[in-house]
């Protein structure tokens, strides 16, 4: 089905169900229960996880495949998300042509910047791409935001104000970015017993987006195209030798991606209508590396898990403050308690960086292959036998 | 003129620190290499070697001085170093003024042992691994070490004020007409990485572990067929890049307070500064941090902004694009480092 | 957040996976029926404080969570009261909030418009926060404003002194009580003028971002009113940490006096490079060089060390004042936390106690209950005078303090002394002002 084997079809299909049901699974603890904390079923986070997820997927199409670890890809991000506010301030705020044209705009960028950083390889390549990154990170947050000629709106961030044309607004649409009337912060609440789940349009249309884009890395990673894309990764000099010319098809593995990260800017855009110059910085396009090496490069599947990881601990473990760590260990004896908290404490909260440092390390060091290598040992211990091909096929060494 | 000579001398001291982290970074990727991302946050633990030492020198007793009122109206309690009360008031100040001088000698080791453990307890089991890997674990690393970092000195920055003999404004040039006043010890700076890089490189040129260092860069193989245990070598190599970078941060601290994130503002521009450079080749990291250095200074000038709007905060990134299209491998960079 | 006919909608169209049949008897928002987002639900209601935890401004963070800790004790009768016993308005009973117990979520903002609309988001979405308060920066603020104004709960925002921010960005969800760069300028430079003289040259150096332009745009044209000339205004990047080859060339530029229109780590820097290259000792045509610092905070003078010394700037807020609100707020942080609070921590309290209290007033935690009553409101006894929330802005307007760095500190926090406290009268001004002008506050959004 889909033009697609049997194991992609069941992973399309795991992906699909997953996502779908997201609001379900990640909201696993009662309302009212202590462990509340830990749920991540709210709209915000889930629209993250499935955006970061599609920001991760286009970078492993470049990274996964050919090897070229681009230090730059935020600016892509960045120039989506642009081009959808823009499309908000002039048009209205339809999502359609925003997220059009953040695709657009974003794989001509990409373009542009493909064809210059692409005649260099290795950590070469990687620092031209973080310089083109940096320089669109400065100019937008100073330069391209002075009154006078005012693309970025630099620090404030882009956003819709009351006097912006908006030729296509009227008084029946929502005031804020919807889908032909439907709102993106529209959101279902649904009380079951002690659990509440939230049903937001936004999710639902970036998750769509998310499997289409999904659907597309695996046509991609399994058609001709892909073949040759790992075939510039394991050996380019060969085959440059034999008489292939290479630069067309990492150009476009860089376009494709490129457009893939200017996709998740404009949905970024049109789930929140803010867009800020800091989505160009350098640590944003080292966020992603790190999801999509955390996950597992070159596989379809674990630069999503990457993503949502990080997310997760943004979002989550940044919001466990003392009271709340009161609150679960309240049951101890004081003095017990006092302890166990002061040990606690440096991890969460405002120490969530740290546990995201450490957890890196970990997961490089143990599991060379990220998250998905670790799903991998868990299910063969469990079905108790050495590895199999099958997995072996969907793994690949990341590259250099 | 003495505007052009105060630039050269501001982009020196810009270029000095550049330059040393960018040293050690290419002395860790020449031997070992590993691409290590934490090299900024060796810089940044380098810094608080002497904010920690002036707090050991600051160690105090309190005693309570009835005629003085804090905040909240209590007792006010008055605080006396020991080193004040153990050597008499005017030696103790003496020595916490000159704390970051003092802060060398409490540093080299300190690096030392935090290279040596880092290389032996982590980068050693890197060696084989893409560098992607390389990258994200020391990258971990960088923010584990910065997060220790805040969590027991805070966020905000530190002062660490040179000595008094050391702080003052020199007025130099003038048998030559000019009339420059610059900071002394921003002189000291640059004087003090001057000599650290010659240093480093007379230890690699002329020691014979210095040499068997070079060969082993060259030739691992080889080195090692010969009998020689070069893994050793290479671990005490990393050692020394951590105490080189370490030194700058120490050095660096009275000229902008230290905080714990100076290392990553570094560490970018360090990276891009080695590969401006050449991968693999020292006196390119060197050139190129100096280069840039000088650059960033006069693009910030009034002059270079007005003609072209923000060009102070893209040039070293505009420079890098155009050497590396110019010069593949960087100005002095080899063939085949890090090329696929 | 919109009708629920529309949401529904929605779920159905996007074939929600499951449970939708099975949902719809249950289906109950609790926020459609009581006409406004996140209406407090039982005996507790929910603040969510929103505060730079990791990044640059950590420290301050850390002390605007301590006030907004303290603030909740107060409101919930617990504690000393603080400045619930100052305050000239007495409907705070310290039985929380309208008898509802107040309880609060904390969130990191990372001084990044997008994390912290992330963070806001999870409050407002995942734990029903009804109030928004905290930052460290314009830019967030505004960001959190206008996330505020659409998702229909009210901002109250922290330390941001961006003209912007109840000027072209202002909001009806969103109220300041910080102070801004106008009223820094207008502060600032009589006593400039008087300490100084009027024939002055100035040099400015400018973070170039917003709230740099900003506050040069407004100390420029409050000093230039008094004779002084603009010689040069020099933008410096962001992410600038050695600031040597801004410094140089205003030694011969024949300025006399440096403005360093920069915060935080900024700030920090390129005062200690201009002490470092001698630039006080200067003696330009007979006239000491001057450097000063418009925007003063307590934590970053405490990272400046010395260099601060001798050094004039404004600040909203210092604990040394006498005012009985003040003396209160200091006594019972002190005793709480074991030293003074910052000016971070001032605004963020009281911006809790004026929301606790137009709620109480209004008898409904409606945002647009709440903005009506905080709109003109006046009031004493919070550590600035008597104060005024202004309905055309959402701008508080009370006396300003002009400060100078200490020469002789009796502790690590005795770091600056107040010269002069200016008057309201003489920091106000229009609210069409031209440096304020373009925005327009909208309807407030009660939400759902």
């Amino acid at each position: 089905m889909f033009g697609l084997k049997n194991t992609d079809l069941r992973l399309l299909l795991i992906v699909f169900v997953l996502t779908m049901a997201a609001p379900f699974i990640l909201n696993p603890f009662p309302t009212e229960s202590g462990l509340a904390q830990f749920n991540a079923g709210y709209p915000d986070l889930m629209q993250k996880f499935v955006i970061f997820g599609i920001f991760a997927i286009g970078f492993n199409i470049l990274f996964g495949l050919t090897g070229y670890l681009s230090f730059g890809h935020a600016a892509f991000l960045g120039v989506g998300s642009y081009a959808c506010v823009w499309m908000f301030k002039l048009l209205g705020y339809n999502v359609v042509p925003g997220i059009l044209l953040s695709i657009v705009v974003s794989g001509l960028f990409a373009l542009l910047i493909g064809v210059i950083t692409l005649r260099r390889s290795g950590i070469y390549f990687s620092i031209l791409t973080l310089a083109f990154a940096q320089m669109s990170f400065a100019l937008a947050y100073s330069v391209l935001s002075n009154p006078k000629f005012n693309l970025t709106n630099g620090e404030t961030g882009l956003q819709v104000y009351a006097d912006d044309p908006q030729w296509f607004h009227s008084d029946r649409l929502p005031d804020l970015p919807h889908l032909f009337g439907l709102s993106m912060r529209a959101t279902h609440k649904m009380q079951l017993g002690a659990w509440e789940f939230q049903f937001n349009a936004g999710y639902y249309m970036c998750a769509v987006i998310m499997l289409v884009c999904f659907y597309l890395a695996i046509r991609i990673f399994r058609s001709p195209f892909g073949l040759m894309l790992r075939a510039v990764k394991s050996n380019q000099q060969r085959m440059n030798y034999t008489g292939l010319n290479s630069r067309p098809y990492t150009l476009a593995a860089f376009v494709i991606s490129g457009m893939y990260a200017g996709l998740a800017g404009g949905l970024l855009s049109a789930v929140d209508p803010l867009a800020g110059a800091e989505r160009m910085q350098w640590t944003a396009s080292g966020e992603v590396v790190l999801m999509t090496i955390l996950g597992g490069a070159g596989t379809l599947i674990g630069p999503v898990l990457g993503a949502g990881l990080i997310k997760y601990f943004e979002n989550i473990f940044s919001k466990i403050n003392e009271s709340v760590l009161h609150q679960w260990f309240g049951f101890l004896p004081d003095g017990l308690e006092d302890f166990v908290i002061t040990l606690i404490y440096p991890f969460v909260g405002k120490g969530w960086h740290l546990t995201l440092g450490l957890i890196f390390m970990l997961v490089v060091i143990f599991l060379p292959g990220g998250l998905i290598e670790g799903g991998q040992r868990i299910g063969r211990a469990l079905r108790g036998k050495k590895a199999s091909d099958a997995g072996k096929s969907a793994s690949t060494e990341p590259a250099e | 003129m003495d505007a052009i000579i105060l630039q050269i001398l501001n982009g020196l001291d810009k270029g000095s620190a550049y330059a040393l982290i960018a040293l050690g970074l290419t002395l860790i990727f020449g031997t070992l290499g590993v691409v290590n991302f934490a090299h900024g946050a060796l810089f940044m633990i380098g810094a608080f070697c002497s904010v920690t030492l002036s707090k050991l020198l600051n160690l105090s007793f309190e005693t309570v001085d009835p005629t003085q009122k804090d905040f909240l109206g209590n007792p006010l309690k008055v605080k006396t170093p020991y080193v004040q009360e153990w050597f008499g008031p005017e030696v103790g100040a003496a020595i916490i003024d000159w704390s970051v001088p003092l802060a060398i000698l409490f540093a080299i080791p300190i690096m030392l042992a935090v290279g040596y453990v880092m290389e032996r307890g982590l980068i050693k089991h890197f060696y084989k691994r893409p560098h992607a890997d390389q990258i994200l674990v020391t990258f971990g690393l960088a923010i584990v070490l910065q997060e220790i970092v805040k969590f027991y000195f805070g966020a905000n920055p530190i002062q660490t004020p040179a000595p008094d003999a050391l702080s003052g404004v020199a007025t130099i040039g003038g048998s030559f007409g000019l009339n420059i006043s610059y900071p002394v010890w921003r002189l000291v700076y640059i004087a003090f990485s001057g000599l650290l890089i010659f240093g480093a490189f007379a230890f690699l040129q002329f020691t014979t572990f210095g040499m068997v260092v070079r060969a082993g860069m060259a030739d691992r193989e080889t080195v090692q067929l010969l009998g020689i245990d070069i893994d050793r070598r290479f671990t005490i190599m990393f050692g020394i890049a951590a105490a080189i970078a370490g030194l700058a941060g120490v050095m660096y601290g009275p000229i902008n307070a230290p905080n714990y994130h100076m290392g990553m503002d570094f560490l970018v521009l360090s990276f891009v500064v080695v590969v401006v450079g050449g991968m693999g080749s020292l006196p390119g990291a060197v050139l190129a941090g100096f280069l840039l250095g000088i650059l960033e200074a006069f693009a910030s000038t009034t002059w270079a902004t007005t003609t072209i709007p923000g060009i102070n905060q893209i040039i070293i990134y505009l420079v890098a694009i155009i050497v590396l299209l110019t010069r593949p491998r960087g100005l002095m960079g080899k063939k085949g480092v890090m090329e696929d | 957040m919109t009708k629920p006919t529309l949401s529904r909608r929605g779920v159905l169209k996007t074939g929600a996976a499951a449970g939708v049949g099975l949902a719809l008897p249950t289906y109950l928002s609790a926020a459609s029926h009581a006409g406004f987002t996140n209406a407090p639900q039982g005996g507790t209601v929910t603040l969510g404080f929103n505060v730079p935890q990791s990044g640059p401004y950590a420290d301050e963070g850390a002390d605007e969570l301590r006030a907004y800790q303290l603030a909740v004790e107060h409101l919930n009768g617990e504690g000393d009261g603080g400045m619930l016993q100052t305050f000239s308005s007495k409907v705070l009973e310290g039985n929380g909030i309208l008898g509802k117990k107040v309880e609060y979520v904390t969130g990191d903002t990372q001084t990044k418009s997008d994390a912290a609309r992330a963070s806001a988001k999870s409050m407002i979405e995942k734990d029903g926060a009804v109030m928004i308060t905290g930052g460290s920066s314009s830019g967030v603020a505004i960001a959190v404003q206008g996330l505020c104004q659409e998702a229909g709960v009210i901002f109250m925002a922290g330390l941001t002194h961006s003209n912007d921010t109840t000027g072209k960005d202002k909001k009806a969800n969103g109220f300041r009580h910080f102070f801004n760069g106008y009223m820094s300028g207008a502060a600032l430079a009589p006593v400039l003028a008087a300490q100084y003289g009027n024939d002055r040259k100035a040099y400015h150096l400018t973070a170039d971002y917003t709230w740099g332009w900003t506050q040069q745009e407004s100390i420029a044209a409050a000093t230039e009113a008094l004779g002084w000339q603009t010689v040069n205004n020099v933008l410096t990047p962001l992410a600038q940490t050695d600031f040597s080859s801004y410094i140089a060339p205003v030694l011969n530029s024949g300025a006399d006096v440096l403005v360093l229109n920069h915060y935080g780590g900024n700030m920090v820097n390129s005062l200690t490079n201009a002490v470092q290259f001698g630039l006080r000792e200067k003696i330009i045509d007979g006239k000491q060089f001057e450097i000063v610092v418009p925007l003063f905070s307590r934590l970053m003078a405490r990272g400046a060390g010395e260099n601060i010394k001798g050094i004039l700037g404004s600040t909203n807020w210092h604990w040394s004042l006498q005012d009985e609100g003040t003396k209160a707020f200091v006594q019972s942080f002190g005793t709480k936390y074991g030293f003074p609070p910052s000016q971070a921590a001032h605004t963020c309290y009281v911006q809790t106690l004026l929301y606790a209290d137009a709620v109480a007033r209004a008898g409904s935690f409606n945002p647009c209950a709440v903005v009506e009553a905080l709109e003109g409101f006046e009031f004493d006894g919070l550590g600035n005078g008597p104060t005024l929330y202004r309905a055309e802005d959402h701008q508080c307007f009370k006396d300003v303090l002009v400060v100078r760095g200490k020469e002789n500190p009796t502790s690590e926090f005795d770091l600056l002394e107040v010269v002069e406290v200016t008057p309201r009268a003489q920091v106000e001004y229009a609210p069409d002002h031209p440096m304020f002008a373009g925005g327009n506050l909208g309807q407030c959004n009660p939400g759902a």
